[in-house]
């Protein structure tokens, strides 16, 4: 990638949300070292739906985890629109998360001692124009169970939660890592129906980590990762329903 | 309601064992200190109401006899605000429905009613002025007789027998605690008070236009050391007996004495407890919290603040913190209320001033949340640390080394589930030192309390055991020659007689004195013996005295300095005598003399004037009713009914104090194993259920989890034993007062009992949280992880 700042000048129609240039992220434990990104340039357009493939261990996680603020790359920089989240204080940080992203993840994450709805409003009571817990539900076929705890759904509807509570504060961007992952392909089509017409109707930018490469179908645009270095950065020509993804 | 706060109330609700066991350690903490503060507060609170209300008096001095108009002259001290004389006398009462005769003391009421130490009328009247027979009895000696106005009963007043007819029933601020004379303890059915006019009593006793007993209240600005010093010159002619503050008025001093151990107690004991409680709490509280740490680690990622993040377990921790302090108020309070009752049993007050302390409840409710305050926030701290990412992770397995230990264990060829116990223990030593630390800490405490009860114990052991061993001891009217001592041999039931002889005395070091007793001991006396801590008779030496440590401390006196000896009673001579030795004695506040070597300075014959008797126990009602005849004979103290007084107050307050200070040590036993499985059986579950689907049975799973916690158990007892000594030690110094010193001797009992309870209490929690693991879903804990 050699996205320069005078190509995101001439390119006013695609603004871009998030670029990151050379980001490099080294997790020391003990006297090991582990070099799970190596020097990764990317950027993240306006309403656009990327997928993110590659190996277990390939760094997919880190990356993400990166641009929405959860992590800090030991070296380069992340810029979010014109701010730069390496430089951000924690409580930048923090309210970065706040008011601009949504994140969805492999197992779910929610507080099991809540409900669906009130899942929900624990995001919904801090941001700053988000819509009631009910229509985020709504949004993701879930209204009906809305008064169930975690532990009453399937991982299916556990995992719409989720959705439906990154996208109750209408996100700049969504982030999901692996939503899928633990869900069989049915759950799993429910899923991706739920983000792609987040991405659809809202125009949220959208990032979807997986595996499983039948799903990049569905994306504008997929990223392959490897061995912490970008591989392949391609547009789709086109694009497929998630109903039609081959499992 | 906001979700967060929805989520604590919900979360609190699914721990609510763990919250509560959390809290009821701290309860306890906090029980101790605002129930020994409430105690210690209103007994001194009552204490002093009582003594300002009914004019208690400052100086008290007892005379032979003396004129009416002294009492005029001792007005005009300098600092006396007031002046009251009266007769008092000791008499030998005769009960119906008792076989041995009572003892009472009389006391004369002014015609113009009492100005000092004012009797308090619990029933009926006073007597009536121009009714000789007419008496006020107290209250105690009356209700257990029940001796209603109107009754009669008969006593023997200087010699004569009389009846007397009860008036009504009274208290009063001078015999709040009523010891007989020379009894250990108070005896309401044996001993009792008699108020009655002062005509009739000067009648009785021959005493017309005379008083015995001056009580003086002084100004506020008086110097009560010139006062006593200038009434002790004013009655020499009279034969006083020594002036004296209140500090040596029996009921005051011991009562005082109480407050004091009582205050130690509120001074040593709580702040342990409360400490020990703190430390777990915040340790307990920290774990749980730091078990939350996916969630934590969530709720970063959707973009809560630190500050919101903190905020909310810290409300879940004052929240436990909150339940804590209410259950350690409401139990305190309790706790209060059933010592204050204790109390009353021995030390009459006509009512109760409570006074629960404001400033215990604010410090121990500043202390709790505190307390629960740095536990919670130092867990949510570490969770709030780690970024949000790696928070949500479940911690990356945790790294067993393979020290010298775990190579060691290897070689012994241990069970697989075995080795797990240990390498846990290895892998987590902090995690195991909270539980070693708290279960120690509660055997520690129940050492302590425990202790106390074998002290007391102790005590009664060398009372009435080794130094007492005669179960009768006459008390007589006047000295005697020793034949005396034969006489009473021929008294019906009596098969071993030995003479005594005390005496009121004023030992004078320079400007140090003491009032106390001089005791003149018979050679070879196998009866009453002087003993010391260690159990060991003393063998009185040939020449000068011997005292007990204490006593010798207060008079800054050492073996071979000389001592001057006031006596109190005729002869009233001054004696200067060598202190030959001093002794460890923790009771004893007498000086001691070998009795030849006494009235050799004395220059008179040996004489006795009380006589300690070995009797047939068939033949005491004989006894009784010889002695009630025998008018040489002023009172006798039963040793047997004192001993089994003192066994059954033993037991019963004793045991209370005992069974609440074990509850308190199983709930901090049971508050930190429940919690310390609990916390092990989440961060391991993932690791048992794996287990199980090994195909290892329950049992063998339970084991994994009972064992380490049992193990643990059995490391902390013997620290807990060692902790427990170094804590009796510092409250038997706390609580040792100039009136007792507490003898430090911990029973092997205690220690048994000690880990005894807390061994049950441990092993009870850690099964009641093996059955969860009988729940666990094999599925959701393997699924839990990636
Ligand atoms: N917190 C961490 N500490 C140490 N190593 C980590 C940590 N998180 C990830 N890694 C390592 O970084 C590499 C990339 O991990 P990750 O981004 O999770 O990969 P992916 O999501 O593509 O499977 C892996 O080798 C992983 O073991
Ligand atoms: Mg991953």
């Amino acid at each position: 990638m050699r996205q320069g700042i005078a190509e995101t000048v001439s390119v006013p129609v695609r603004k871009q949300v998030f670029r990151a240039q050379g980001i490099t992220r080294v997790y020391r434990t003990g006297t090991v070292e582990v070099r799970a990104l190596r020097g990764v340039d990317l950027a993240l357009n306006e309403h656009e739906m990327v997928v993110l493939l590659g190996a277990s261990g390939s760094g997919k996680s880190t990356l993400l985890n990166i641009l929405g603020g959860l992590d800090l790359p030991t070296e380069g920089r992340v810029f979010f629109r014109d701010r730069e989240l390496t430089r951000a204080s924690d409580a930048q940080l923090t309210a970065f998360r706040r008011d601009h992203v949504g994140f969805v993840f492999q197992f779910y994450n929610l507080v099991p001692s809540l409900t669906a709805r009130e899942n929900v409003a624990l995001v919904t009571e801090i941001a700053r124009n988000p819509m009631t817990p009910e229509e985020a539900l709504d949004r993701v076929g879930l209204a009906p169970r809305m008064d169930h705890f975690p532990a009453e759904l399937s991982g299916g509807e556990q995992q719409r939660v989720a959705i439906a509570r990154a996208i109750a504060k209408r996100p700049d961007v969504l982030l999901c890592d692996e939503p899928t992952g633990a869900l069989d392909s049915k759950t799993g089509i429910q899923v991706l129906e739920a983000l792609y017409e987040v991405n659809r109707d809202l125009g949220t930018a959208t990032v979807l980590i997986t595996h499983n490469a039948g799903i990049q179908r569905i994306a504008h645009r997929v990223v392959v990762l490897a061995d912490g270095q970008i591989t392949r950065d391609e547009v789709n020509a086109t694009r497929v329903l998630p109903s039609e993804v081959s499992w | 309601m906001r979700a967060l706060d929805r989520k604590m109330l919900r979360d609190l609700r699914r721990i609510w064992a763990q919250t509560l066991a959390i809290a009821l350690v701290l309860g306890c903490g906090i029980m101790v200190l605002v129930g020994a503060q409430a105690t210690q507060r209103t007994l001194e609170q009552s204490q002093a109401a009582y003594y300002e209300r009914h004019r208690f008096a400052d100086v008290f001095a007892g005379v032979t006899r003396a004129p009416a108009s002294v009492v005029q002259a001792a007005a005009q001290i300098d600092g006396v605000a007031q002046a009251e004389g009266r007769i008092g006398f000791n008499a030998v009462l005769d009960i119906d429905g008792m076989q041995e005769p009572a003892m009472g003391r009389v006391i004369s009421l002014p015609a113009d009613g009492p100005a000092l130490n004012l009797p308090v009328l619990r029933r009926g009247r006073l007597p009536a002025p121009d009714r000789p027979q007419e008496v006020a009895v107290s209250e105690p000696f009356a209700e257990v007789h029940g001796l209603v106005p109107g009754s009669r009963f008969r006593g023997v007043l200087n010699g004569q027998l009389r009846e007397m007819q009860v008036t009504g029933w009274v208290l009063s601020p001078e015999f709040i605690y009523a010891m007989p004379p020379g009894a250990i303890m108070p005896d309401d059915r044996r001993f009792g008070l008699i108020w009655m006019n002062e005509s009739a009593a000067a009648a009785a006793m021959d005493m017309g236009g005379a008083v015995n007993e001056i009580a003086l209240r002084l100004t506020r600005d008086a110097d009560e050391r010139a006062v006593i010093a200038a009434l002790d010159r004013l009655l020499d002619a009279y034969g006083g007996t020594g002036a004296h503050g209140r500090d040596r008025q029996v009921s005051h001093a011991f009562l005082d004495g109480e407050l004091q151990q009582l205050g130690a107690m509120a001074a040593f004991l709580p702040p342990i407890f409360l400490i020990v409680a703190a430390f777990l709490v915040n340790m307990v509280l920290g774990r749980m919290i730091a078990l939350e740490r996916a969630q934590i680690g969530l709720m970063k990622a959707v973009g809560y603040g630190r500050a919101q993040i903190a905020g909310h377990y810290l409300k879940l921790a004052m929240l436990i913190g909150v339940v804590g302090i209410a259950l350690g108020w409401g139990f305190g309070w309790w706790i209060a209320e059933a010592m204050i009752g204790l109390y009353g049993d021995f030390f009459r007050f006509p009512f109760i001033i409570r006074d629960f302390g404001a400033g215990a409840l604010v410090i121990s409710a500043v202390l709790g949340l505190a307390t629960v305050a740095l536990g919670g926030l130092r867990a949510v701290w570490a969770s709030l640390k780690l970024p949000p990412a790696e928070a949500m992770q479940p911690p990356a397995p945790p790294q067993y080394a393979r020290g010298r230990l775990d190579r060691a264990l290897t070689l012994i060829r241990l069970r697989q589930t075995t080795m797990m116990i240990f390498r846990s223990i290895i892998r987590w030593p902090g995690r195991a030192a909270i539980t070693l630390f708290g279960v120690s800490a509660s055997v520690a405490l129940l050492v302590m309390s425990y202790f106390m009860f074998d002290a007391v114990e102790r005590l009664g052991e060398s009372v009435f055991e080794q130094a007492n061993r005669q179960q009768v001891t006459l008390m007589l009217a006047r000295a005697q020659n020793e034949r005396a001592v034969n006489d009473a041999l021929t008294l019906p039931g009596v098969r071993m007689a030995e003479g005594a002889y005390a005496m009121p005395a004023r030992l004078v070091n320079g400007h140090r004195s003491r009032l106390t007793a001089l005791q003149g001991h018979y050679p070879d006396a196998q009866l009453a013996r002087l003993i010391d801590d260690a159990g060991v008779v003393i063998d009185l030496p040939a020449e000068g005295l011997v005292l007990p440590q204490m006593l010798a401390r207060a008079l800054e006196i050492g073996a071979g300095d000389m001592l001057r000896v006031e006596m109190l009673a005729p002869p009233r001579e001054v004696l200067d005598l060598p202190v030959a030795a001093v002794i460890a004695q923790g009771l004893g506040q007498e000086a001691h003399i070998a009795a030849p070597a006494l009235f050799a300075a004395m220059r008179t014959a040996p004489q006795v004037n009380m006589i300690h008797l070995m009797i047939d126990p068939d033949r005491m009602a004989d006894l009784n009713s010889a002695i009630k005849e025998t008018p040489a004979v002023a009172s006798l103290a039963n040793w047997a009914e004192v001993r089994r007084q003192f066994d059954a107050t033993l037991s019963e307050n004793l045991l209370t104090m005992v069974a609440i200070y074990t509850l308190i040590g199983v709930l901090i036993a049971i508050g930190v194993v429940y919690n310390a499985a609990r916390i092990q059986l989440s961060e391991r579950s993932y690791e048992l259920a794996s287990l199980r689907v090994l195909g290892f049975s329950r049992g063998e799973v339970g084991f994994v989890l009972v064992g380490e916690i049992m193990l643990l158990t059995l490391v902390a007892i013997p620290i807990g034993w060692v902790l427990g000594y170094g804590l009796a030690q510092g409250l038997a110094a706390a609580m040792s007062t100039d009136l007792m010193q507490i003898p430090f001797h911990i029973t092997r009992r205690t220690f048994a009992l000690a880990a005894l309870a807390v061994f049950l209490a441990a092993l009870g929690s850690v099964l009641m949280v093996r059955r969860r693991l009988d729940r666990v879903d094999l599925a959701m804990a393997l699924k839990a992880r990636e």
